[in-house]
């Protein structure tokens, strides 16, 4: 039963993350490239009616975390605390400045909200990447000093960083070199995403540079994915252990690959959803390749103590989970036909719906 | 540990009150904007397609508000109260999960469609689309209460050895007998919430001598929505409420009427008066006799013990915050029930509109439903500690063991900081809006 639970929430993730991705690199783009109030207007309408749907995967996730893994979710919620609650206030923030800014007709006021739309999204990229970086390094479970926890085993409090940076300190904290490479690598990725979304949903002028620029960042990107990949040894001795006893978890790298190669032939494409479809399964191939290479892992303990916590060990009792998927998958087909009817409503291009103007 | 538990607290507190401030106006904005589409469906009158254009832009801006504010409360549970989380999460974990699957989806998915959707799909799925925002946000009030009810009267569980609540009956969740009454009444509320917001909106017009057609609507559907939900919210569901307390958390409700002794020949019901602490009783008491125990047991005479009888350690924690908060949210409630008593008669007579002290009194009302509900949620809330989970977790056990209280005051004053922000554009926006009023025959 936690087996499918875990299978639940890392797929419920993925689809968070293509979703809600692409709605923070439309506002990475909307921060970077849209000058005109033309292109700001096209990049809004884009995501306008989506990005509320799109935010709720991350609630609906986490009450999947809570009910199913709730050892899990108190631990890393309390011990991740500063910058989950940092996360809160610029989801806030984002969320106003997109809200708000169609609501009076002033410039001031809307480069304002324009610019706390655009920096929210940068830095909720970047967190997002630093977070999945903390989870793959793992935490000093217990606050052990000198060989002695101080709270108890599953328990742990992160800094924002230690003076050192380094992912192999003692006391580490959210932010060091290895966890801001995967933040860099989470904004580039997401900025790819949400160009792509553009392209695919506008008819927006910005659209042929945007298929320059998606171009570009591929490359860093693959740059970034292979130095990712050369240093991931130095927090994991054994990156690759999984994948050699189970090949068929190979599937998840190669579907990475394939989202990335895929995206050099952006310029090349004649059917817009295209380079939607490739950074989707960069993203979806990435977030499983990395939760595969630690399973069956949840959170890595850095010392020699406290146990990892585990699938099997954080997870609620077997009749509760039992229970869920009753109604879990009574809400799975409700969903999927919401998202239908959503899609379908608002199907092709969106640049005449009129988003945030009253 | 003292200060660590307190912060915990005020955040909690800060941000929850903070936060039901818009979702009791969009459950019941909701009703009344489904009630305009379908009247104007059946009508065909323009007036009531414009009326519910006009209330969903105040819906749309409450709505995001409501959201905005919302998801730090599913994140508190873990980062504030991960003991709580930890050893009740595959109990609570259950509702809160389902509201996210089946509530959250169903608004979100509909609420982009329900706002700009209505030129794509016609009138008829349009009315549809906001019938299903509603049920969504209905749903959603069900399984917080659903939730809150475990708390309050926890079923359907077991304790292991390590201490972790673990479910051994769904079913019993959803038959919890302090659910339905808790969760009726405060539907009810939130209806009241929304009708004198409307109500209120159409008396300023009215007064103002501007979109007098939207001002007369917005009063006469805001006074008789507000009639009948401000009776509903005393009867039958703050009284079936109320039995709840009384069988179930008998200390709580002795503290929340104020009464301190047990009375031979029945209880008096306390309109006004102080709790004095130190000396146990009420000071400068205003009471009639043996009303509360006719109230609770339908007999003049009916005992009703009284808090000064209970062991000090099932004393709730904060009597007199308990005591206020209950004692507003009646005396609001009676307020409400006789103001729209007036205004309806009033509306029969056909002399409302020309009615100048009540419209003016309905528009003063506007801030006071959301005092009731807030106390009303301080009352359920104040009554059950120094509790999480009634009788078997204490609240001191239930925060993060490893977050520092500096961390917390830290992000609390970053929470009042962000939600004063939120509050003024709020408030500022749907002022902008109220004041350009309904257009007619909009496209």
């Amino acid at each position: 039963m936690e087996l499918f639970w875990y299978i639940v929430l890392m797929t419920m993730l993925a689809v968070y993350v293509i979703l809600d991705g692409y709605d923070f690199g439309a506002g990475i783009i909307h921060l970077f490239f849209a000058k005109k109030e033309k292109d700001k207007k096209a990049i809004t309408n884009a995501i306008g009616p989506f990005w509320d749907a799109n935010e709720v995967w991350l609630i609906a996730a986490g009450g999947v975390l809570f009910f199913a893994f709730p050892t899990l979710y108190a631990s890393s919620f309390s011990g991740f605390y500063l910058p989950l609650i940092m996360i809160l206030w610029l989801l806030i923030f984002r969320a106003i400045g997109l809200e708000l800014r169609g609501q009076i007709h002033n410039s001031i006021w809307q480069s304002i909200w324009d610019k706390a739309f655009g920096i929210s999204s940068l830095l909720l990229a970047l967190f997002f990447g630093v977070a999945l970086g903390n989870v793959v390094r793992g935490v000093n479970l217990g606050g052990v000093v000198n060989g002695v926890s101080t709270h108890e085993a599953h328990y742990f409090f992160l800094p924002l960083w230690n003076p050192t940076f380094s992912p192999q300190a003692e006391q580490l904290g959210i932010i060091d070199w290895f966890t801001l490479l995967l933040g860099i690598i989470g904004v580039v990725a997401l900025t790819i995403h949400g160009a792509n979304w553009i392209i695919f949903k506008t008819n927006s002028d910005l659209n042929e540079k945007l298929k320059r620029v998606v171009f570009r960042l591929n490359i860093v990107l693959l740059a970034l994915v292979v130095i990712s990949l050369l240093v991931w040894h130095i927090i994991e001795p054994q990156p690759f252990h999984n994948f050699l006893n189970t090949p068929w978890l190979w599937i998840f790298p190669i579907i990475t690959f394939t989202g990335i190669f895929g995206l050099f032939k952006v310029k090349t494409f004649k059917k817009h959803g295209l380079g939607f479809l490739f950074s989707s399964l960069f993203l979806f191939g990435g977030l499983t390749s990395t939760v595969a290479s630690i399973f069956p892992k949840l959170l890595p303990s850095t010392n020699a103590i406290n146990p990892d916590l585990t699938v099997y060990n954080v997870a609620a009792h077997e009749y509760g989970l039992s229970v869920g998927v009753y109604w879990f998958a009574i809400a799975v087909v409700l969903v999927a036909a919401y998202m239908v009817i959503q899609y379908r409503v608002f199907k092709g291009k969106m640049d005449d719906v009129g988003y945030g103007e009253h | 540990m003292e200060d660590m538990l307190f912060y915990d607290r005020m955040q909690f507190a800060f941000t929850i009150t903070f936060h039901y401030l818009f979702p009791q106006l969009t459950m019941g904005l909701s009703l009344m904007i489904v009630y305009f589409k379908g009247k104007f469906l059946y009508s065909k009158l323009e007036k009531y397609n414009d009326a519910a254009k006009f209330w969903m832009k105040i819906f749309a801006l409450n709505f995001a508000m409501g959201v905005v504010t919302g998801i730090p409360m599913e994140f508190q549970f873990g980062t504030n109260w991960a003991k709580f989380s930890e050893l009740t999460g595959g109990i609570i974990g259950q509702t809160l999960a389902m509201e996210g699957m089946f509530s959250f989806f169903l608004e979100s998915s509909f609420l982009g469609l329900f706002l700009f959707g209505e030129k794509l799909l016609g009138h008829k799925l349009h009315f549809l689309t906001g019938f299903l925002v509603f049920l969504g946000s209905w749903a959603s009030g069900y399984l917080i209460i659903a939730t809150h009810s475990w708390m309050q009267y926890p079923v359907g569980y077991e304790i292991l050895e390590n201490g972790k609540f673990v479910l051994n009956n769904f079913g019993a969740l959803f038959s919890n007998p302090w659910l339905l009454p808790s969760y009726l009444h405060n539907q009810a509320a939130s209806i009241v919430t929304s009708s004198f917001v409307v109500a209120a909106i159409g008396a300023f017009y009215l007064l103002n001598n501007k979109h007098n057609e939207f001002g007369k609507l917005f009063v006469k559907t805001g006074v008789v929505f507000g009639l009948i939900s401000s009776l509903l919210v005393a009867f039958p569901t703050g009284d079936l409420a109320a039995k709840n307390v009384v069988k179930h958390q008998p200390a709580t409700f002795a503290a929340m009427e104020g009464v301190f002794e047990t009375e031979e020949g029945g209880s008096e019901i306390v309109l006004i008066g102080q709790p004095n602490m130190l000396e146990k009783k009420l000071d400068n008491k205003v009471a009639v006799p043996n009303i509360l125990s006719f109230l609770t047991y339908q007999k003049w005479d009916a005992q009703i013990k009284g808090l000064n009888e209970f062991d000090e350690s099932v004393h709730p924690t904060n009597v007199p915050g308990l005591y206020y908060a209950y004692h507003i949210m009646v005396g609001l409630g009676t307020i409400f029930i006789g103001l729209m008593l007036l205004a309806a008669v009033q509306l029969f007579r056909k002399k409302l509109f020309k009615t100048k002290w009540i419209l003016w009194s309905l528009m003063f009302m506007l801030p006071f439903p959301y005092i009731a509900n807030t106390t009303g949620w301080y009352t359920a809330e104040l009554g059950r500690q120094p509790w999480l989970v009634y009788n078997l977790l204490r609240t001191a056990d239930g925060a993060s063991p490893t977050v520092s209280s500096g961390n917390t005051l830290f992000t609390l004053l970053g929470f009042i900081g962000l939600y004063l922000l939120l509050g003024l554009l709020f408030l500022m926006l749907a002022g902008k809006i109220i004041n350009k009023g309904p257009q007619l025959n909009q496209h």
